[in-house]
């Protein structure tokens, strides 16, 4: 079954590992993306590690709290959006970055807590435009793939949030919430 | 995670290639670790609104398709196009081939205004429109008269925004989208200037988003017209909203509130686009030889209530506008598929609870069919993840029995070849898709879309002449269904 995700999720990571620089730029010059990043530009030679590599570089340790709960811990290099790194990583969040992070949707939706979300650099009105139309929107919540990880987000939380079906399977199994 | 069971695989059918059937297929594809799921789709080519209804100025948009061809590669996933379920193989025909079958056919058809004119030359459905722009085989042969310098859509969704910026967009971003070659070389003959949306409630209602909309007020060579006096006495209502209809609101009054931008002399008049507030329409008034649409005469409403539930009552006072092209915009709409399944002809979807169609266990739906037209691709993904979720705990908990042999594709197969059908598979598909995308790179688009089905299966290999005619035949009979 891993290798069946890894299997889905190969393709894509390809092709972000051949933008990555350029997002690396973006996100060293600017906190956020004015335009989108074109995540269908190939042709790049990537001089960086390959995703899912330790490195020295991965120096960020970021925690993502999934819909059902589980703590999806890793580390991610500075600069890298936080959905590059659910990517890279291939972490288990269903349905994560649909528009591969042109601000197309927001499948990408993460919730922060106060201190972080006041910390991060200011939004764009085209992410507040497609972050209008995410579920569960609270005061904190940001579009990941327009949040670039900074060395002083070591050790940060962020949720992603629970969306109409995950309520559902909450009542029907019973589930006590581990948030 | 759900274990996989020592019993034989539990075998899926999901009918529907659009994002409601992948997002499905994919979401038990993810967490069953046994499952095999084949998704069935009535056209050569997959993907549904994804292709046929995302605008060809929204790219982006459909990167989604990515995904789904990741799920399509999948060992346990196969896709067979070129089968019409309800007639080249019944769905109780599938329920006997697979474990579970899910219904994903989302909407073919659209609501009608149901007034006196719709039926004029120059009045179309906002549904055929988009598609002929885009290619869907059906409405190849629309030929909507663009000669005119008023066009009227009636509806406030993201659709009639598409439209209106379709209609009005310079050539030149046109020219490297995947928008058809033939609607381009209409569009460049368009005599459209104007283009005004009528919706029957007030700027509080409109069921477009924002970003479509600073789109639209952002459009090149274009100037919005939209009169302030439509939004007095909302600020009080607008303090109040939840921030994405608050923005949404704000966008509007401060672009009615601007002043147009002054005009060098000897400029080119700007193309226009305006929205017009509490106007029902009666009657699409006929040309004075009657061979065509010249006007829409329309009711001025008051509204009833407030906010999303605000009704559009009639005050008795009437409207003309002058138009030569009026494109009703006001929904998508499914059709039953077989008899064997339940259908809400009043609603237009298929009853169910959670995705479980009501009284026939072993069948599900998602997406369109299951909850109505309306929603981005985020809110089919979720529908979708619902759906597979009730499969995959029906099959946990016993409610799906997946022990008994399901033969899957390999009855379904026979019961296809004894009717002269023969499917396209997905690495047809991609025979396709190159020959679209080497069409494309010459103009510099990314696709040069082909429109005629028997071609979609020349590209393919092995297509057959029997196969050509007879599916020739069956864009006929498409036509025919719907009586148009």
């Amino acid at each position: 079954m891993a290798h069946g995700i890894l299997g889905l999720m190969r393709p894509l990571r390809s092709r972000l590992n051949a933008s990555k620089i350029r997002l690396v730029l973006l996100c060293g010059v600017t906190e956020q993306h004015h335009s989108p990043a074109k995540w269908s530009e190939r042709g790049f030679s990537s001089t960086q590690d390959g995703p899912g590599e330790s490195s020295s570089e991965d120096q960020v340790t970021v925690h993502f709290i999934n819909r059902d709960g589980e703590r999806l811990t890793t580390t991610a290099k500075e600069g890298q959006s936080l959905l590059e790194v659910v990517v890279n990583h291939n972490l288990a969040i269903d349905g994560f970055g649909a528009c591969e992070g042109t601000l197309a949707c927001s499948t990408c939706h993460l919730i922060f807590d106060k201190d972080t979300f006041q910390k991060l650099g200011a939004i764009s009105d085209e992410e507040l435009d497609m972050l209008d139309l995410a579920y569960g929107l609270t005061d904190t919540s940001r579009l990941g793939c327009q949040v670039c990880v900074k060395k002083s987000m070591d050790g940060v939380t962020v949720r992603v949030p629970m969306d109409v079906s995950d309520i559902r399977k909450q009542l029907d199994v019973g589930k006590q919430s581990k948030q | 995670r759900w274990l996989s069971s020592p019993a034989p695989a539990p075998r899926v059918c999901v009918v529907g290639s659009g994002p409601a059937g992948f997002y499905t297929a994919q979401h038990i594809l993810k967490h069953h670790g046994g499952a095999l799921v084949d998704i069935y789709e009535k056209l050569p080519v997959p993907f549904g609104l994804v292709r046929f209804g995302v605008a060809p100025d929204h790219p982006e948009v459909k990167n989604v398709i990515n995904t789904f061809t990741q799920t399509a590669h999948s060992e346990r996933c196969a896709y067979y196009g070129n089968v019409t379920v309800g007639r080249d193989v019944t769905v109780p025909e599938l329920q006997r081939a697979y474990h579970a079958v899910v219904l994903s056919y989302g909407a073919e058809d659209n609501r009608v205004l149901g007034i006196p004119g719709e039926n004029l030359p120059g009045v179309y459905s906002a549904r055929a429109f988009v598609g002929w722009y885009n290619g869907l085989p059906e409405n190849r042969d629309l030929k909507p008269d663009l000669s005119c310098d008023t066009a009227l859509i009636l509806g406030h969704g993201n659709v009639a925004l598409d439209i209106a910026r379709i209609l009005l967009s310079p050539l030149q971003l046109l020219r490297k989208t995947d928008i058809t070659d033939s609607s381009l070389a209409a569009l460049a003959c368009s005599k459209v200037k104007r283009v005004w949306l009528v919706g029957r409630r007030g700027p509080l209602q409109v069921a477009f988003t924002i970003k479509e909309l600073r789109e639209m007020i952002n459009l090149p060579g274009a100037r919005a017209v939209l009169d302030p006096a439509d939004f007095t006495g909302l600020e009080s209502a607008v303090k109040d909203a939840p921030r994405p209809r608050k923005r949404l609101t704000e966008l509007m009054m401060k672009t009615a509130l601007e002043k147009p931008v002054e005009m060098q002399a000897g400029a080119a008049a700007p193309r226009e686009w305006g929205l017009k507030f509490q106007r029902s329409p009666l009657e699409v008034l006929p040309s004075a030889d009657g061979s065509r649409a010249r006007g829409v005469r329309l009711a001025l409403t008051r509204l009833e209530g407030s906010g999303d539930s605000a009704k559009a009552v009639p005050t008795g006072d009437e409207e003309e506008l002058e138009c030569g092209l009026v494109l009703s915009s006001i929904g998508y709409r499914s059709l039953p598929l077989d008899p064997a399944v339940p259908f809400d002809s009043q609603r237009g979807v298929i009853p169910n609870s959670s995705g479980r169609v009501e009284g026939v266990p072993g069948l599900y739906c998602s997406g369109w069919v299951k909850r109505g037209p309306t929603g981005v691709i985020i809110t089919t993904m979720n529908d979708s993840f619902d759906t597979a979720q009730s499969v995959l705990e029906d099959l946990q908990g016993g409610v799906l029995d997946a022990s008994p042999f399901r033969e899957g594709f390999g009855l379904v197969e026979s019961i296809l070849r004894s009717r002269g059908v023969r499917p396209v598979s997905f690495s047809d598909w991609q025979k396709i898709d190159a020959a679209e995308v080497a069409r494309g790179k010459a103009a510099g688009k990314p696709r040069e879309k082909i429109v005629d089905p028997a071609e979609m299966l020349a590209a393919a290999p092995a297509a057959s002449k029997a196969r050509q005619l007879w599916v020739l035949s069956t864009c006929e009979l498409y036509t025919s269904r719907k009586g148009h």
